[in-house]
């Protein structure tokens, strides 16, 4: 059998070697997942972002838990850092997963981002897709322990869940810069430390000046490491699912995805397109010296290239 | 860009020891591999379902408490049973001279004992992986 009746039976080393391909752009693979691709949508996609150790990872593990009693099937996609410099990586998200290795119904895989930034890797829209042809009802999807800027996590998502901890300190700056639009329900996680219900006031306030929609995000503080009120912030989670689906969101919020996901494919493309044959006769070489003598001005340059393309 | 060589890094038994297996994860990543890091006190079992999962090239492990000869195998023996061929497996730590040869039989094919250069290392991973 080959890898794709295999993946399709559900097995698991199809389901990773098919994620291997995807990352290193074979196009085998991308082959096998147009052929698929009717098949996915099933999966509920949450992402799971905060910054870094805020405790991703071990809720991660606590909210699988859960959905398992439920009998769902799950996957997790945990990104983590490549080195810019060596291009290698060391990805530890498993290291707070160890309990869920065995499950026959859980499938956890560890991701660089190699090079691509906001928090996820390129590979990582493939991978969605892979484990949602395998069949799995919800898939969580780890960030980049994230600053503020790296929130390509919502391009990808059906429910966002922002990782808070109590004493956040400089974070909460994190707040103010555009995370409280993308957070579809906040864990305060580490609430058996102190300072919970401040962050949760200070949450709350900033909620208070952002409501817009009919929807709010709700807060709640748990403990992962000692697993309190996993169950109340899975309720809130499926809460936010419902409400998507009830009201005809989960579409318009796939939809805007989807138009994001084809720009970039189409960003991506081009781009080798114009790259490829600029590169071909060292035209890029011999524009920029002619630019750094001031014979030419970069937006002719520009023009030049773009030209190459445009008949 | 060239597709990094994977490699699971799992510390096995009950020693709670992982500075030489984190040493080693950082020397891969700084020579561009990716590392899966596991954590400790991993078992066979979880260890293979880990390599399983990620897809990986290689299978490094560390041992201090000396129960090498029995862990080691274990995991080879479980890869081969899900069908795993094409995975290097490497063990690391504290093992007697007399014991390589028999762990090497059993499909262990690179051994470094403390005081290896990870230059060692990078070097046999490089040389052997098989995918
Ligand atoms: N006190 C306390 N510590 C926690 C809690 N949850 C996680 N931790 C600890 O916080 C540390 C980081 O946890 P992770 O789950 O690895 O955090 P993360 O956000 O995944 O980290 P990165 O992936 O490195 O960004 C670990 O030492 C955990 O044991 C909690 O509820 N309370
Ligand atoms: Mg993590």
């Amino acid at each position: 059998m080959n890898i794709e009746e295999r993946l399709l039976e559900g097995d698991k080393r199809a389901c990773a070697r098919l994620i291997s391909l995807l990352e290193n752009n074979d196009e085998q693979a991308v082959n096998i997942i147009k052929r698929q691709y009717h098949r996915t949508g099933n999966a509920y996609v949450i992402g799971v972002t905060g910054s870094p150790g805020s405790g991703k990872s071990t809720l991660t593990d606590r909210l699988t838990k859960e959905l398992r009693a439920q009998g769902k099937k799950i996957g997790i996609l945990a990104v983590d850092p490549t080195s810019p410099f060596s291009g290698g990586a060391i990805l530890g998200d498993r290291i707070r997963m160890s309990d869920l290795a065995l499950d026959k119904d859980v499938f956890i895989r560890s991701m660089g981002t190699r090079g691509y930034l906001g928090g996820i890797s390129k590979a990582t829209w493939g991978a969605v897709k892979a484990l949602d042809i395998y069949g799995c009802d919800y898939i969580f999807i780890e960030t980049v322990g994230v600053g503020q800027s790296e929130i390509d996590i919502v391009k990808m998502a059906d429910t966002v869940l922002m990782v808070m901890v109590p004493n956040m300190g400089d974070d909460i700056q994190a707040i103010k810069a555009g995370i409280m639009e993308i957070a579809d329900v906040f864990a305060i996680n580490k609430s058996d430390l102190d300072g919970a219900d401040k962050t949760k006031l200070e949450i709350e306030m900033n909620l208070d000046l952002n409501e817009k929609s009919d929807y709010r995000a709700p807060v709640e503080q748990v403990s992962a490491i000692k697993n309190e009120d996993i169950d109340v912030l899975l309720q809130k989670i499926m809460n936010h699912e419902n409400y998507l689906k009830e009201t005809g969101k989960l579409h318009e919020r796939r939809r805007r995805n989807l138009k994001v996901e084809i720009i970039q494919l189409v960003e991506e493309e081009l781009l080798k397109l114009i790259m490829d044959k600029a590169l071909e006769g060292d035209l890029l070489e011999e524009l920029s010296h002619e630019v750094e003598k001031r014979k030419q001005d970069p937006y002719t340059a520009k023009e030049k290239i773009i030209s190459l393309i445009r008949e | 860009m060239d597709k990094p060589i994977r490699v699971l890094v799992a510390k096995p038994g009950l020693d709670g020891h992982d500075r030489g297996a984190k040493v080693i994860a950082r020397a891969l990543r700084d020579a561009g591999m990716e590392v899966i890091y596991t954590g400790l006190r991993q078992t066979p079992e979880q260890i293979v379902a880990a390599a399983v999962q990620e897809d990986v090239d290689v299978v490094a492990m560390s041992i201090l408490s000396g129960a090498h000869n029995h862990l080691f195998p274990k995991v080879v023996r479980l890869l081969k049973e899900e069908g795993i061929e094409d995975v290097l497996v490497l063990g690391g730590g504290v093992i007697p001279e007399d014991d390589i040869p028999g762990l090497k039989e059993a499909g262990v094919e690179g051994i470094f004992t403390p005081g290896t250069p990870t230059k060692e290392v990078i070097e046999f991973i490089k040389g052997n992986v098989k995918k």
